[in-house]
């Protein structure tokens, strides 16, 4: 397919932002430990390499405070994407691990259900990120364009694919199968 | 030996928040039993995903029990270790996962029922019940959205898979009406403002599940409450089974975490 042919997206000709995830960007636009926030932007999904917990919408708050001899304690707080999502333990794990690596010891992670996360917390980077691994990102009517060769001609396979996360769909254009990214 | 009157001393809120995660562990356990069974791939990865969302719920509900009760127990001991007669689900969610289209039609069943009774779970005065409400009700949604096609391609497609449908829809009427039940203790929660009324919840069901079957041409209009039980953990034949083999690990290898 040539590159005429491709479909765009909406988010590609008015580039606006779900309030959502602007209210995300100030959030952390306002916080006081702006360092820390780009610490963690070194954390990826460990499923979805390249899409930072960030990006992704589970990264919620950092928040610094001080404990009774003074020292420095920060808490990580994230949401899961799915209530039975496996990766929260990993994503815990290389949270705290990117903070001890950059000199910070005393680091715990919260894992909060509310706000319930939701695919319109999701970064327009992430989204980019979703389409750079083949994954189509999610779309709140359910109109699913092929990540490969943009068509809009595509139908579903199953409703679930390789995660909780994900369904599968066909290209009707390019018969490539892909991961849809389902909206939440 | 635990005795039923166990159940009794408990508290209302505990008791109730217990009771759900143990209805989403049943189930979840009953679905996790058709990974590698499945008609195909697709399917048989689908039923699994429906399986982790459900486990991934008794999990929520689980740690918020730890927390009510607030006697050092883990949401492990309290899925792991309790026996039979101290689970409480309802037993619609126990029974075995019998042919593919028996675990259609109870899924199904509940995923009709939890959209109307999370939406309600929403209104609750308990914010930690609120939270774990918000956070389910998007995947149940989905189920729903899942499990419909399914009863219609079946009704509708050959003379054995329709059948199957039919024996599903007898075999499991006589447990849909412990879902409409409200107990003493639940009713003091609801009018607290904290647990829903699952009385109110029987008429729209009713309307929803016949009108859907109706379009398959089925005629199914008989909810009556047949079966009871679980709430004050008398269950089904079919529950110390599933236990035996769900918590073999852990009472065999006492602590052993993943």
């Amino acid at each position: 397919m040539t590159s005429a042919s491709i479909k765009p997206n909406a988010e590609h000709i008015i580039p606006t932002l779900h309030p959502a995830f602007a209210k995300r960007r100030c959030f952390r636009a306002d916080s006081v430990c702006g360092e820390l926030w780009d610490i963690l932007d070194q954390v990826c999904d460990p499923e979805l390499p390249g899409l930072t917990l960030w990006d992704l919408g589970v990264l919620q708050d950092v928040q610094v405070s001080n404990d009774a001899s003074n020292n420095q304690q920060i808490t990580v707080v994230i949401t899961p994407t799915y209530s039975g999502c496996p990766a929260v333990d990993a994503m815990s794990e290389d949270a705290i691990k990117a903070l001890n690596n950059a000199g910070f010891n005393q680091v715990k992670v919260a894992v909060i259900l509310a706000p319930a996360w939701s695919t319109d917390m999701i970064s327009p980077n992430g989204k980019k990120q979703l389409r750079a691994l083949s994954i189509a990102p999610p779309n709140e009517h359910d109109n699913v364009d092929c990540p490969v060769c943009g068509s809009g001609e595509t139908e579903v396979l199953s409703q679930f694919g390789s995660t909780a996360c994900k369904a599968m769909y066909r290209c009707l254009s390019c018969s490539e199968v892909f991961d849809y990214f389902k909206n939440l | 030996m635990i005795d039923t009157f166990v159940i009794h001393e408990q508290k209302p809120l505990y008791r109730f928040i217990l009771a759900l995660a143990d209805d989403s562990l049943t189930l979840s356990h009953r679905l996790a039993q058709w990974c590698s069974n499945g008609p195909y791939l697709e399917e048989d990865i689908a039923l699994s995903n429906v399986a982790l969302d459900y486990i991934g719920r008794a999990r929520m509900f689980y740690q918020y029990a730890a927390k009510l009760e607030d006697k050092g127990r883990t949401e492990d001991d309290l899925a792991y270790l309790r026996n039979e007669r101290e689970f409480t689900n309802l037993l619609i969610h126990e029974l075995p996962k019998g042919d593919f289209a028996f675990t259609m039609v109870r899924q199904f069943f509940v995923d009709v029922f939890y959209n109307l009774y999370l939406e309600e779970l929403l209104k609750s005065s308990d914010e930690n019940v609120v939270a774990i409400a918000a956070k389910s009700i998007k995947e149940t949604r989905y189920h729903l959205k899942r499990s419909k096609p399914w009863i219609r391609q079946l009704a509708e497609g050959t003379e054995e898979s329709r059948q199957r449908i039919l024996n599903a829809l007898e075999e499991l009427k006589d447990f849909v009406g412990e879902l409409f039940e409200m107990p003493t203790w639940e009713q003091e929660l609801c009018d607290a403002g904290i647990a829903p009324d699952r009385s109110a919840l029987q008429q729209p069901w009713d309307d929803y599940v016949q009108k859907f079957l109706a379009i398959s041409d089925i005629d199914y209009h008989d909810t009556v409450l047949r079966i009871r039980g679980g709430r004050d953990g008398i269950h089904t034949e079919h529950l110390g089974h599933m236990l035996c083999d769900m918590q073999f690990l852990q009472r065999s290898h006492p602590n052993m975490q993943w």
